[in-house]
């Protein structure tokens, strides 16, 4: 009976306070797809492996599937519903479209909130570091030439595209 | 994932007097504790996050080292100037694992608690000596690909999954925890144990502790030549086949010291420091560096799939070296190949 009680839950969600009640393991992802009514977040693997799910808690993308509603109480969300200005499309969504950076459509809600959260940690300085900040989403499609194209699209990185030193270190890959 | 129940946790006393009631579970980033609540792996009862904590800084030590808080996230930490700058090999091993997402997410004690990706660990239709002591160990005979060539045992094959803790292990590291009954500083060395007969303890922590810092030595010496090689099934967010952390001191032309371990060889980060003697007073080179390699890997074997893991654990580490000797811009530099193929 105890291991049935409802956890208070409350979340600013694509700018809107509101509260929910949810048992102790119901994930951010579920919340926002069965509670909240934001079924533009999608569930692939449900293990944190194709970054379908991203959205972004405090401007910070994170996998909705692997944190707990309750874990989140008190923060601020943002969805692929929230990234549009009213009619206005977030310039990333634009680019999408310019760049025919989709195909199925399952994947490219956390493809958009995670080439925002890419631009709000500003780590990319150039191509090849966009395509390593995009790799924790998983597009079977192959689109991955065009979102990179229009993530750097939007960010203007063309200048020093390809062949600048990335910005970060990675363990050297041997492949 | 099975009923539990979850409480907030508002300061260090809270969280210890739970713990030490034995239910209670911490949860930190959750990105390995809900994946393996979610398949039945783990059950626990009672979850405590432990957020709230103020355990999330990164401050430098007196002795010119680094403390590192037990919730500060991946990223933050691969990120933060001074690791940057004063631990190159760390921010580089931190950024080869997982992905964006995660390491924001990813906390550096869970980090360290993370459980091995053994696919008969995950699966809990098969038997698991690990996940349910005395069922017996199907990767022995199994699917091995990923499993350890060294310090493993009759009952267990399962490889310490982190890239983290092979640069930590590298680096001389200790683990910082706190109980009821007091703190206590565990060396890198002695955290993750080896599968033995008790393959279900994967380290040293005891019931009842909380890791609160990870504290890193100073370690100047190294920075300008250190290299993570990490060797995966594709080139970026997979966990490693193999993975060297290797750091050098080069004074003259001659090595005066050298930190090699490696990651995906074993249940613990590997590291030899007879092996690295060898190198002392030596002229970095090919010669060198196998010598070195192979008195690390002496005794190494493999289970059938996974046999190929001892030719690349050898060319990985005079890689690693052979990297390290070149500069430590070199390589950051050397990753940028991985965008060639786009
Ligand atoms: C798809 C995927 C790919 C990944 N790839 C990589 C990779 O390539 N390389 C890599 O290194 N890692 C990888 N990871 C693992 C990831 O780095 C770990 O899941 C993460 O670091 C765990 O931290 P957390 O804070 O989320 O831990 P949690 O899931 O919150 O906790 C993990 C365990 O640690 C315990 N714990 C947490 N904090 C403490 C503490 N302070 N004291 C004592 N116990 C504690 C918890 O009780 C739990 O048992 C990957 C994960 C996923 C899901
Ligand atoms: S290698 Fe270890 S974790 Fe994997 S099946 Fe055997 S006992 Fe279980
Ligand atoms: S659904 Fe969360 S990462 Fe796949
Ligand atoms: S858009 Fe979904 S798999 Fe490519």
């Amino acid at each position: 009976m105890e291991l049935h009680q409802q956890y208070p839950v409350r979340l600013r969600i694509n700018g809107q306070d509101r509260e929910f009640n949810v048992e102790s393991w119901v994930t951010l992802l579920d919340l926002l797809r069965e509670r909240a009514g934001m079924t533009g977040t999608k569930k692939g693997c449900d293990q944190g492996q194709c970054g379908a799910c991203t959205v972004l808690v405090d401007g910070k993308r994170i996998n909705s599937c692997l944190t707990l509603a309750v874990m989140q109480d008190g923060k601020e969300v943002t969805t692929v519903e929230g990234l549009a200005q009213g009619e206005d499309l977030h310039p990333l969504q634009q680019a999408f479209i310019e760049c025919d950076a989709f195909q199925c459509g399952y994947c490219t809600p956390g493809q958009l909130c995670s080439a925002v959260g890419l631009m709000n940690e500003g780590q990319a300085r150039s191509r090849d570091d966009v395509r390593e900040l995009m790799s924790g989403n998983i597009c079977r499609c192959g689109a991955y030439p065009q979102i990179a194209d229009a993530v750097v699209h939007v960010m203007d990185l063309r200048k020093n595209a390809s062949g600048d030193k990335p910005a970060f270190t990675t363990g050297a890959v041997l492949a | 994932m099975n009923p539990f129940t979850f409480t907030q946790a508002r300061d260090l006393d809270g969280v210890l007097a739970a713990l030490n009631a034995g239910e209670a579970r911490p949860i930190a980033g959750g990105t390995n504790l809900l994946d393996l609540m979610k398949e039945g792996v783990m059950r626990p009862a009672q979850l405590v996050d432990i957020n709230g904590l103020d355990l999330d800084r990164i401050d430098a030590s007196e002795d010119g080292g680094l403390l590192l808080g037990a919730l500060a996230r991946n990223a933050d930490t691969a990120y933060h100037p001074l690791v940057r700058e004063r631990y190159p090999l760390l921010s580089s091993a931190i950024l080869a694992g997982a992905s964006p997402q995660l390491r924001n997410m990813a906390s550096n004690g869970g980090n360290l608690m993370q459980r091995t990706r053994c696919v008969y660990f995950y699966d809990i239709g098969t038997p698991c000596n690990k996940r349910e002591p005395g069922t017996g160990c199907p990767a022995r005979d199994g699917v091995n690909r990923q499993h350890a060539i060294l310090g493993t045992s009759e009952t267990c094959i399962a490889t310490h999954p982190s890239d983290m803790c092979v640069a930590l292990r590298a680096l001389d590291a200790t683990v910082h925890v706190q109980s009821s009954s007091g703190k206590r500083e565990i060396p890198f060395a002695d955290f993750h144990r080896l599968p033995e007969d008790r393959p279900e303890i994967d380290n040293t922590l005891q019931p009842g502790e909380l890791i609160t810092h990870i504290g890193v030595p100073q370690a100047d010496r190294f920075i300008d030549h250190s290299a993570y090689i990490k060797v995966r099934d594709r080139l970026s967010y997979a966990f490693a086949l193999v993975s060297v952390a290797a750091a050098l001191d080069l004074e003259g032309g001659a090595i005066k010291a050298a930190r090699i371990a490696l990651g995906g060889v074993a249940h613990k980060p590997w590291r030899v420091e007879a092996a690295e003697q060898t190198l002392v007073g030596e002229a970095p080179g090919e010669a060198a560096f196998m010598r070195a390699a192979d008195a690390i890997l002496q005794g190494a074997r493999g289970y059938g799939h996974n046999d190929f893991k001892l030719a690349l654990a050898k060319n990985a580490i005079v890689q690693a070296l052979t990297t390290a000797a070149r500069g430590t811009a070199a390589a950051g530099g050397q990753q940028a190949h991985r965008g060639d193929r786009a």
